[in-house]
């Protein structure tokens, strides 16, 4: 069978692209704030925080660690509804991400503080700085430069992650690929275009954390 | 009628994970193979092609493993080359974990000293001599903790194959939640046997890279 490629039908429906796009770009950027919230939250309790804490938050970055995104996502937006918790796809999804990024952030950020030697620590003290001074002024900086490669790369990994909320029929990018499929029945286009899509959105966004580790701190 | 989750679907779960596993097994072996051949080129000495290499690793760590998933599945039929699932999971898999693995094992390859390959030189061995007796058995105490690592991130994205009607463990948690009409404690099972697979695995993967940081 011969099958000439057309690519025409697909940048037809360029607006619903769009639109994925949009949606992407927006559970991405909530997702990565949130994650980072909670990553660094859950790191600081990790690292200083009293004992039964430390161990809530590591059993928390485990379990979410060593389980798949799709079971979690599955589990907020088809199993809460079980205790009348009732969320719509995006809200569902974005609280699946921020839990599942919070933890991968976590650990990357426990190892930016832990990264800080010891005695520059202990020099902030003999300096009489307190506790909270000395995580301002000297654990802060140099530990946001250690950890700013992996966590760019672990953001972007998620922003290719929330593909799989199309699985519960949020309005993501590669729901719209789904939409344009089912009305073009050009699937072998419709993916190759959106596969670059995420592509072009993946460089964008390492793109910009390369900006803002340049501006942060090479520059200076 | 609707039943009630009960033990048998959990039986049913724990019998689904084997596909899981065989999955991953598989997509290992693809990755591996894989992932072999681009960590040697990405340190050959033609440029062009590393920088073949480096593209299709910047290409497949740039789109979801979801988009391969579905254009092998469903593309690939349409120019006329027919795709069962677990065909089509195979070989996203081992596309998607070849650029992975591929990284990996390069890291571990350009770890090792420079004088390392010259004292092989100057012993007549030839570059292939070097790599296969001198590099090799040294950079594979260095990439088996990450390989591990690597691994967990495999089985958790075989949940993946459910979306193209595998029936493996998390399309089988799709399928028994669908019938029972309690899908927390499906998938709270399902969770719990990933789990189960997963955090041996994790610690094992820690424990060889804190004995790795003694022996050093």
């Amino acid at each position: 069978m011969k099958y000439g490629l057309q690519f025409r039908d697909v940048f037809a429906a360029w607006e619903s692209l769009l639109d994925g796009v949009w949606i992407t770009l927006l559970l991405s950027a909530c997702t990565m704030l949130g994650g980072l919230v909670i990553g660094v939250s859950c790191a600081a309790a990790r690292v200083y925080g009293p004992g039964w804490l430390k161990r809530i938050v590591t059993a928390y970055v485990e379990v979410i660690r060593n389980t798949p995104l799709l079971v979690q996502l599955f589990l907020i937006f088809f199993g809460l509804p079980s205790f009348g918790i009732r969320l719509d796809g995006l809200t569902a999804a974005i609280i699946a991400l921020v839990i599942n990024l919070g933890a991968y952030t976590t650990e990357i950020v426990r190892a930016g503080f832990e990264a800080v030697p010891k005695a520059q620590v202990e020099a902030g003290h003999s300096l009489g700085l307190s506790g909270l001074q000395v995580f301002r002024y000297v654990v802060v900086f140099p530990a946001l430069k250690a950890m700013f490669p992996a966590l760019a790369s672990q953001f972007v990994l998620l922003m290719l992650a929330t593909s799989v909320v199309s699985q519960i029929s949020v309005e993501d990018l590669f729901h719209a690929a789904s939409i344009v499929q089912s009305r073009t029945f050009r699937d072998f286009e419709v993916y190759t275009v959106i596969g670059v899509l995420y592509l072009g959105l993946a460089f964008a966004f390492r793109g910009l954390f390369a900006g803002i580790y340049y501006w942060a701190f090479v520059r200076r | 009628m609707i039943r009630t989750f009960s033990y048998i679907d959990v039986m049913y779960l724990v019998a689904a994970a084997r596909w899981t596993l065989a999955l991953t097994a598989t997509a290992f072996a693809g990755s591996a193979l894989l992932g072999l051949i681009l960590a040697i080129a990405r340190i050959s000495p033609i440029a062009p092609l590393r920088w073949l290499v480096a593209t299709y690793i910047w290409i497949v760590q740039g789109t979801p493993l979801l988009v391969w998933l579905f254009l092998i599945f469903f593309g690939l039929p349409l120019i006329g080359i027919s795709v069962n699932p677990w065909l089509a999971a195979a070989v996203a898999f081992s596309i998607y974990g070849s650029a992975f693995l591929g990284e990996i094992w390069r890291g571990a390859l350009v770890s090792i000293a420079k004088t390392q390959w010259e004292a092989g030189a100057s012993l007549g061995l030839s570059t292939a001599q070097q790599l296969r007796y001198v590099i090799v058995p040294q950079s594979i105490r260095i990439a088996i903790p990450p390989t591990v690592g690597f691994l967990v991130q495999l089985i958790k994205n075989t949940s993946l194959a459910a979306t193209i009607g595998l029936v493996e463990l998390t399309r089988e948690g799709q399928l028994t939640a669908a019938g029972t009409y309690q899908p927390f404690a499906v998938f709270i099972t399902v969770a719990c046997i990933y789990f189960a697979l997963c955090f041996p695995l994790t610690q094992w993967s820690r424990s060889l890279e804190r004995k790795l940081d003694v022996a050093r």
